[in-house]
């Protein structure tokens, strides 16, 4: 019962994670192509397909944080030492990003100010998230229950290519659902984005996933090894078949399906790293069993999160509903 | 290592009061706004007056820049716990994260799921589910200060836990960790707190308003429901924080001494120190003004109870006392205050010159921050007594602290003021001038008075959604 539990939990993690890449994932990456569109009537529709919903597709991100202290707390006290830096960079971006929203509206004269942090803070916070997976990807060093490395550990050239995979991942979710909330200029626009950028994420994915076999041997292991690559094999044929479906939605002119292609990239690159990882939650050093709280918080969180999460999906699942369709440009004047 | 002359773990204490002492202000001010709001829709469906809907209106605005500004502080301090506490974390973690987890499930996500739909959904849903939004963001911010406070009241009075061979505190009865001793005093306590925050920051404006304008229709109302607010709840939270400090006297009783600046026991009756300046070193209080036996009156309702000086604990388990003692005068000192201006307002509203009192509207403008300083204060007074611990009597603050090196924290902490400052004050510069518009009709035209539109009209009739403008750029 007890490995259940943690099991369990590591799988809701886990998802709540992923809610919040690819959810804030696009809210960032319109934050992120901000250069792209100078016009502040482009930008305040721009901000505005997202505005109703940025504030809980962030929530997730809360989740994972307090969520990993509450049920895995040896595996928070150990990541968080050791992504110092990128972690106070990102909530530092995050700020920026966050408060720039209500911001912009309340002057006209530091409107392009605020339209800066907006760009510097989605960037920077999409970047530190990428820096911090790869930083944990390479593992970091333990010693009893804490973190034994420095302060600067974090920042190799690994980390940093999975820092601008994010970063352009992250652009593109938030081109492709331009494309899907806006019409005219900026959504022909957004399309055209969202051809390099594709471009470049594959070229990136793939780089990331050739070098991360070579990183730990239990990687190499998991992709390589008979008969578990058997089923890791399915893992690049999905890529592949959404990376099709990808650029065929942006040659066809499609508004859904290259949104939620670029989704699939997003979850089928989760999925391969989760079966890198597991049964780890830091690779090579803590296994989620060994991460798990005691059974009794374990047990008393699940049984509400069993009854919230699906509530929370379902309100928030209306509120999307109730802000559905294109943006009007023309919203507001009459 | 150390920088700039402070040990790692000195930085790491001064980086959590500084961006929790921030985070803090906002839903002190947020969490009154939400019911406000509540309470302006309700009044305004129930009677149609026009007036409600415009505070409603005036308001929202305001609300809408502080709570975004509440969130993103709020993001920091989730993850401030394992960049600098992960000690603490690995040991309290699992039962100090269930109740965050708990806050997050269930209040994080009802406000942020409600807000947008709340702040610009009314034309698009309807009146009904309109309100219903509203009430969920306002019950939102309630259930997220039921948790914190739990999980807080844990960290003063541990109860219902065992500790295993690793130091890790083992959930044992969640009901018991809960409704620890000290946590119904301290909820109540501190949403009342926030509750008089708003009364008092809406008094302030309703006040400024009237001093331009006294017939301005919605200054008055608001001026008037913010006096009913502070002439009803202050005596109430007065009384309240009398329980509660009884509450510390039987718990925490060091922090009492410290918030007395008692360092000898005083076995026939404490007198209460009015002033003075506690000398940890020297343990004596100086230049001290004394009323004798009034502090065993207040604290144990007996002219001769026995009060417990700081010299009965070791000194490495004694909290520092200036600091409790300075910032629980000033609660105390402000909390006084408020009671007169809701007694004075009592007053003018029975002689019927609520509305005509230019002196009372001027000191109410002047006590508009009152209730931020005293929640700060008050929190700095229950914090900082409740050192050496982060855990009471359980885990010390010096084994909680995060193994970084004290570079990399005064570095985080250097950038954590630079941004706040320039980030947050630039905020509360919009908050003022949001606050400065009169009151007055619904103006189309007014392009900084809306926030961003929320909405994405495909529906017919969506273009009236925000009769008070998304953006209006003509």
């Amino acid at each position: 019962m007890d490995i259940d539990l943690s099991f369990v939990w590591a799988g809701i993690i886990a998802f709540a994670v992923l809610a919040y890449v690819v959810l804030d994932g696009f809210d960032l990456g319109i934050g992120i192509v901000f250069p792209f569109f100078r016009k502040r009537r482009d930008r305040d529709v721009m901000t505005n397909s997202i505005a109703p919903v940025w504030d809980g597709n962030e929530t997730w991100l809360v989740l994972g944080g307090g969520g990993l202290m509450a049920v895995f707390p040896l595996a928070y006290a150990i990541i968080m030492p050791a992504l110092y830096m990128p972690i106070i960079l990102m909530l530092v971006s995050l700020i920026f990003r966050g408060v720039a929203f209500e911001f912009r509206w309340r002057t006209h004269h530091e409107s392009h100010l605020w339209d800066f942090g907006f760009w510097i803070g989605s960037s920077v916070a999409a970047l530190m998230q990428g820096i911090s997976l790869g930083a944990l990807v390479q593992g970091v060093a333990v010693q009893g229950r804490q973190y034994a490395g420095g302060w600067w550990d974090w920042l190799t050239p690994f980390s940093i290519l999975t820092g601008i995979a994010v970063l352009v991942g992250y652009a593109l979710l938030g081109v492709t659902w331009l494309n899907l909330k806006t019409s005219g200029e900026i959504q022909s626009r957004s399309a055209k984005l969202a051809r390099p950028l594709s471009v470049a994420l594959l070229a990136l994915i793939g780089a990331v996933s050739l070098w991360t076999p070579f990183i730990n041997e239990i990687y190499f292991e998991r992709w390589f090894g008979w008969p578990t690559a058997f089923f890791s094999s399915f893992v690049p044929l999905l890529l592949a078949l959404c990376a099709f479906a990808l650029w065929h939605g942006l040659t066809h002119g499609k508004h859904l399906q290259p949104f939620l292609s670029a989704l699939g990239l997003f979850v089928l690159s989760f999925a391969g790293l989760g079966i890198s990882f597991y049964p780890y939650m830091i690779p090579g050093v803590l296994t989620i069993k060994d991460a798990a709280a005691p059974e009794s918080s374990l047990k008393f969180l699940l049984v509400g999160a069993a009854v919230l999460i699906p509530m929370i999906l379902t309100y928030t699942a209306y509120a999307y509903w109730v802000f559905r369709g294109k943006v009007d440009p023309h919203e507001g004047y009459h | 290592m150390t920088f700039l002359g402070l040990e790692a773990e000195m930085l790491a204490r001064l980086q959590f009061a500084f961006t929790v002492s921030f985070h803090f202000l906002f839903p002190a001010f947020s969490i009154g706004t939400a019911s406000y709001l509540a309470v302006l829709n309700a009044l305004w469906l129930w009677k149609r007056d026009q007036a409600y809907l415009k505070l409603f209106e005036y308001w929202k605005t305001i609300f809408a820049v502080t709570f975004a500004m509440g969130v993103v502080s709020g993001i920091v301090m989730s993850y401030q716990f394992g960049t600098n506490w992960s000690a603490f974390s690995d040991k309290a973690g699992p039962v100090i994260g269930p109740l965050m987890g708990y806050e997050v499930l269930t209040a994080f996500f009802l406000e942020a799921g409600f807000l947008g739909i709340a702040l610009f959904g009314r034309k698009r849903v309807g009146d009904t589910a309109h309100m219903v939004a509203v009430a969920m963001v306002a019950i939102g911010t309630l259930i997220s200060a039921t948790w914190i406070t739990a999980a807080n009241s844990w960290m003063h009075t541990p109860a219902g836990f065992s500790i295993d061979a690793n130091g890790v505190f083992v959930p044992e009865d969640w009901w018991r960790i809960i409704f620890n001793p000290s946590f119904p005093y301290r909820m109540t306590h501190t949403v009342m707190a926030a509750f008089l925050t708003t009364a008092f920051a809406v008094g302030a404006v309703g006040a400024w308003h009237l001093l331009k304008d006294r017939t301005n229709h919605q200054a008055r109302i608001m001026f008037s429901m913010a006096m009913w607010m502070a002439a009803i709840v202050t005596p109430i939270q007065i009384f309240v924080g009398d329980l509660h400090g009884l509450n510390t006297l039987k718990h925490q009783p060091a922090k009492i001494a410290a918030m007395e600046g008692h360092y000898e026991t005083h076995k026939d009756g404490a007198p209460l120190v009015l002033f003075g300046i506690p000398d940890d070193e020297a343990e004596t209080t100086r230049y001290a003004v004394e009323v004798p036996k009034l502090g065993s009156l207040i604290l144990t309702h007996e002219l001769n109870g026995e009060i417990k000086g700081l010299k009965e604990w070791p000194r490495d388990q004694r909290p520092p006392a200036l600091m409790p003692f300075i910032t629980f005068r000033i609660m105390v000192g402000l909390g006084f205050l408020m009671l007169g201006v809701g007694l004075w307002s009592l007053w003018a509203r029975w002689k019927g010159n609520l509305y005509d009192t230019p002196w009372l509207h001027r000191v109410a403008v002047a006590m508009g921050g009152s209730g931020f300083v005293a929640v700060l204060a008050g929190w700095y007074t229950t914090e900082v007594g409740r050192q050496p611990w982060t855990v009471y009597g359980q885990l010390r603050t010096a084994e909680s602290l995060s193994p970084v090196s004290a570079p990399a924290v005064g570095t985080s902490l250097l950038i954590f003021i630079a941004v706040y400052f320039v980030v947050f004050g630039v905020g509360v510069y919009y908050l003022l001038k949001l606050m400065r518009r009169p009151p007055t009709p619904l103006d189309t035209d007014r392009e900084l008075d809306a926030g961003p539109i929320r909405t994405a009209g495909i529906m017919p009739g969506a273009a009236q959604d925000h009769p008070i403008g998304g953006r209006h750029g003509h």
